[in-house]
């Protein structure tokens, strides 16, 4: 399946989703997460990396693309905008694990995607590790609200800040999350 | 941790993303940086007591022209690369025009007057304040603006930190255009043009570092 001809849904997911569609933001995650991980499963194979670094590098590129919605231009397409952060993402890995697309030789590696999406395997990211790594009250807000689906104002209500600290929190607690996870410290063993 | 959970997590509780975001953050970091650059002028230098007029007029608008000119055509690029993609060569290629355009006019200059001229031209008072200062006023803008550029997502890291150097270097040199021009077209070539080109050239090593995410 080309995402190409997917263009016009995922777009339309993607622009209610900006304005604040949950399920449409959760669809259009889903969706996307198809795709990408066909392409990473695919590019990180030639270096003999399996299935459970592609999932960890899927996981990266959703937060990426999460945390930097606000990059994407309403005007334009979302599917150029969507692989221009899943390549920035996957040259970071390379560079990151040190490996390069030539070391490893193509006879080398497995023909891992006969059977592409039949298993979905976990990845390596521990959220919980990582939140240990926020402020207390930045860890607190992301809880409240993106763990336990607390709404903002009784999160707010809660804590005692007020609904547009709680607001920035989260905000600000995700961007980290982001930076952790791509400065390559957040998974179990590496 | 499953992806599904991850997407979970994401999507609770969904922030609504208002449009505008990335432009208010770069005209913020202009304001402040352009003004950090002129308070540090003025600390140095004092008023310029002939802002707006004075023997140097004319080479006053040569170096406001080439200098802002360079900070259009950086800024145009800068807020595209602020999105993932291709951020497009045409701001590229009319901030190269400019730098020719100066170079040219600083040659032109240099054939039509005196040989024996020559040397004052280049070397005139202040090209060493020039290359120390240029610089100098540039560091406020080259950190504003890489804020505004780690708030977006920029995908090519070294060309955007060039771009940032560039647009910090010549907002530097527009300030100090304003304390003093320099006396001649060749000088403002010369002495404007490299420090410039310094500041770019450090903005690209260290927009490697500075600009991941």
């Amino acid at each position: 399946m080309d995402i190409r001809s997917d263009e016009p849904d995922l777009r339309a997911l993607m622009l209610a989703g900006l304005d604040g569609d949950e399920a449409a933001h959760k669809a259009l995650l889903n969706k996307l997460s198809v795709h990408l991980r066909a392409y990473f499963k695919r590019q990180l194979v030639r270096i003999g990396k399996g299935p459970t670094d592609a999932e960890d590098l899927l996981q990266e590129t959703l937060i990426a693309l999460h945390t930097r919605r606000h990059t994407y231009d309403r005007s334009q397409l979302l599917t150029p905008w969507v692989y221009a952060i899943a390549r920035y993402r996957l040259v970071d890995y390379l560079r990151r694990t040190k490996a390069s697309i030539g070391e490893v030789p193509v006879e080398e590696a497995p023909d891992l995607f006969a059977d592409d999406d039949a298993t979905i395997v976990d990845s390596r990211l521990d959220l919980h590790k990582l939140m240990a790594r926020l402020a207390p009250k930045t860890r607190r807000a992301i809880e409240m609200v993106k763990l336990d689906g607390l709404s903002v104002r009784e999160a707010a209500a809660r804590s005692g800040m007020s609904e547009s600290a709680v607001k920035v929190s989260v905000h600000r607690g995700l961007r980290t999350l982001s930076l952790l996870v791509g400065s390559g410290t957040a998974h179990e063993d590496r | 941790m499953k992806t599904d959970e991850l997407i979970n997590v994401l999507g609770a509780n969904l922030e609504v993303v208002k449009g505008g975001q990335l432009r208010r953050t770069f005209v913020i970091a202009l304001a402040v940086g352009g003004i950090a650059a002129l308070c540090l002028m003025l600390a140095i230098f004092g008023a310029p007591t002939d802002a707006f007029g004075g023997q140097y007029l004319g080479l006053k608008i040569v170096a406001m022209a080439f200098t802002l000119g360079l900070v259009v055509a950086g800024t145009s690029f800068l807020v595209r690369a602020a999105r993932p993609g291709e951020p497009g060569r045409t701001p590229l290629i009319l901030a190269a025009l400019l730098f020719v355009a100066m170079l040219s006019a600083g040659v032109v200059a240099l054939v039509v007057s005196q040989p024996t001229a020559w040397g004052e031209m280049v070397f005139g008072p202040q090209w060493a304040a020039c290359l120390f200062c240029i610089p100098l006023f540039a560091i406020a803008p080259f950190a504003s603006l890489i804020w505004a550029l780690r708030r977006g997502a920029p995908t090519n890291l070294v060309r955007t930190g060039a771009m940032i150097g560039l647009v910090a270097g010549a907002l530097g040199a527009a300030v100090f255009a304003l304390h003093h021009p320099g006396g001649s077209v060749p000088f403002i070539a010369l002495w404007y043009g490299g420090p410039i080109v310094l500041c770019s050239v450090v903005g690209a090593i260290l927009g490697r570092r500075l600009l991941r995410w």
